[in-house]
């Protein structure tokens, strides 16, 4: 395999590695993946290292074509990835044949899913990094989110062999879910906020904002009073810092996060939890709870630790002679995928009778619409703009049809799953 | 005299070093020299420093340094601080067309100093400043030393677009948009001059301890300046001296 070839670019595909490290102290955010765990059990599962670049595919994922065989793995999300047409599992290596095409049906667990290739994305080093940093084009792929047309290139591999059939026990997956318990350790300016504001804080459930993105994670929910006010004399940040502004609200700093800030900081996520993090979609809740440093670094070690036993062998099983090269790896992932579906409790989503009601993905804000009742449609032709995580997402038509009611109106704030527009096939009417 | 430093947890994987809480060129120098002397130590484990006004972040890779081992070491570093007046510098001069188009907020910051913008200018140009800090974006130095007349709070509302090269005001602060961006800052003028290249090492032109001079220029010489950054043919003028006397 030498490229990728991006058919559809899905919500927000970005090339990341671990992050652009020695470059804050001249305001380079770090960026990198926001489920750095994830990437790195990606990386290992295809045979890189874990520093090597991935994509990081965000809730809706794309259409992708491989121009050559290879090793490819998925970790984090189950965005419902498909490869020719079949169901492909998380969190272990597969075989790629030229010309195999990867899709995702949709977000079923998590929020971003990474894809590692055998080889790694082989976009140039900027600063030290592959990593795309969106706000100043930064890195990555042109330093923009992928799009239809794309080639994007993919390093040489030495021998994919040696990670055929790797993947993590389904015992020790993570399930994400959509009600998160993320651990914190309080500081640097706890001391800033009233007792009530931390005991709220620590006792409080949060409802992730469609706002968040790369830059941050934003939340509502019970209001966080300072004891002066919110502004201070800028200082550093942390990936997982959570600061508060005047409104009392929490956002936790992430992978794009400024390299320095003028709000107080409450508390900093524990490094093991950043992937709660990252895998939590707007709508989502989370409850912040307090651990001590030492406590969060032990955590820490304990899941680095335990993507060790992916490379010993311990997590993986041995591939059966054969298995990729003449079978296609095809069959094996997707029988692997029901025995990790039966671990997870995941209910694979079986097709019903065909709906006419084309719901919202996610919540989000809806920017336009594009379609009045009675136009006729192609499958694939966009319906309504979306905005979530500040992405504007295009919801397309799933089908041919007829547009009969559209239940929304731009301005509007829709839950995930909202109805949004009903497809009408019956008779036109005449006037 | 600056009281030894605070050391606050910011998670599992850094520590803020803090100084003091305010905007303060002694504070800011102890700062500095902390990072120095922690960059010359070498350490297996600190990934990276982070210099502010008035804390010097500490990035760690807790599988590699125990939070002990890295208190203790930025304890003896701290207790083990050189005389910041001896302190080597560099002096970096920024050409600035000052007023008009390139700043539209050059005759509010005159009016709000009671001065005519011309002398609003000169004041501006006329001050020796320290980068205290980088950020906000990539290469966007802080800088102290504005003279007092001239500080001015940001605007209400910011802008939507300040084009690269701004140079602006904001409370006692002065600074220079490297790049394209929205914000708040009151904009005097704009440097032709490129502060933030990712293909340079290291990519920022300006450094935390850097002295700025600021060079008026005309639109001649703007545009003339600006030919040669697009071309890649623009030095800066920089000066390095001590402190000694």
């Amino acid at each position: 395999m030498t490229a990728i070839e991006v058919i559809d670019g899905g919500l927000l595909t970005t090339v990341q590695d671990l992050g652009r490290l020695g470059y804050q102290q001249y305001g380079v955010p770090v960026s990198g993946a926001m489920d750095g765990w994830a990437l790195r059990a990606a990386n290992r599962l295809a045979g890189n290292d874990e520093n090597t670049a991935a994509l990081e595919i965000t809730l809706v994922g794309p259409v992708l074509r491989f121009d050559g065989a290879g090793m490819i793995a998925l970790a984090g999300a189950d965005l419902g990835a498909r490869l020719d047409g079949r169901p492909l599992a998380v969190w272990q290596s597969s075989v790629v044949q030229r010309g195999s095409t990867l899709a995702f049906g949709g977000a079923r667990d998590g929020c971003r899913a990474y894809l590692a290739v055998a080889g790694g994305i082989d976009v140039p080093v900027v600063l030290g990094s592959r990593s795309t940093l969106l706000n100043a084009r930064l890195g990555g792929f042109e330093g923009r989110a992928l799009a239809a047309g794309d080639d994007v290139p993919v390093g040489p591999s030495p021998d994919r062999s040696a990670a055929a059939g790797r993947r993590l026990q389904p015992d020790t997956c993570p399930v994400y879910g959509h009600a998160h318990t993320v651990r914190v350790v309080l500081g640097p300016q706890d001391d800033a906020f009233t007792e009530e504001g931390v005991e709220r804080f620590l006792s409080g459930t949060y409802t992730m904002a469609p706002q968040s993105d790369r830059v941050g994670c934003r939340f509502v929910g019970p209001c966080i009073r300072h004891r002066r006010g919110a502004d201070i004399v800028s200082d550093g940040t942390a990936c997982g810092s959570i600061q508060v502004t005047g409104d009392g609200m929490p956002i936790v700093l992430m992978a794009d996060r400024g390299t320095t800030g003028g709000y107080t900081k409450i508390a900093t996520v524990a490094s093991v939890d950043l992937s709660r993090l990252a895998q939590a979609a707007p709508g989502d809740r989370v409850r912040f709870v307090r651990v001590g440093v030492d406590e969060a670094q032990a955590l820490w070690r304990a899941a680095r630790a335990h993507l060790d036993r992916i490379v010993r062998g311990e997590a993986s099983r041995a591939p059966a002679a054969g298995v990729f090269e003449e079978d296609s790896g095809a069959p094996l992932a997707a029988s692997a995928y029901a025995e990790l579906a039966d671990a997870l409790a995941i209910t694979p989503r079986r097709g019903g009778p065909p709906s006419n009601v084309v719901r919202a993905s996610m919540p989000g804000l809806v920017i336009s619409v594009a379609v009045t009742p009675g136009d006729l449609v192609t499958a694939g032709t966009p319906l309504i703009v979306l905005e979530a995580m500040k992405m504007q997402n295009p919801v397309r038509a799933p089908r041919d049809g007829r547009v009969g009611r559209v239940l929304v109106a731009p301005g509007a704030q829709v839950e995930g799953g909202a109805p949004l527009l009903e497809f009408d096939d019956a008779e036109p009417r005449r006037n | 005299m600056v009281p030894p430093p605070r050391l606050l947890p910011a998670g599992d994987s850094a520590i803020v070093v803090e100084y003091g809480e305010a905007i303060d060129a002694r504070i800011n120098a102890r700062v500095r020299l902390l990072q120095d002397v922690l960059a010359a130590g070498d350490h297996p484990g600190i990934v990276e420093t982070v210099p502010t006004y008035r804390s010097l972040m500490v990035h760690y890779d807790p599988t590699v340094l125990s939070r002990q081992a890295l208190e203790d070491l930025i304890g003896a570093a701290a207790g083990a601080l050189p005389d910041a007046s001896r302190e080597s510098f560099r002096t970096v001069e920024i050409p600035v067309l000052y007023g008009g188009d390139a700043g539209p907020d050059l005759a509010d910051v005159a009016a709000n100093a009671g001065l005519d913008p011309q002398a609003a200018a000169d004041l501006h140009a006329g001050g020796d400043y320290v980068v205290f800090m980088l950020g906000f974006m990539p290469g966007f130095p802080y800088l102290g030393g504005l003279p007092a007349a001239i500080a001015t709070p940001r605007l209400a509302t910011p802008r939507t677009l300040v084009p690269a090269g701004s140079v602006g005001i904001a409370g006692a602060q002065t600074g220079i948009y490297p790049t394209a961006s929205p914000g708040g800052w009151r904009l005097i003028g704009r440097t032709p001059v490129r502060l933030f290249d990712a293909r340079q090492s290291p990519p920022a032109m300006l450094a935390p301890g850097d002295h700025v001079r600021f060079l008026p220029i005309g639109r001649a010489e703007y545009d003339a300046i600006a030919g040669d950054v697009a071309a890649d043919r623009y030095r800066p003028h920089v000066r390095v001296r001590g402190n000694d006397p």
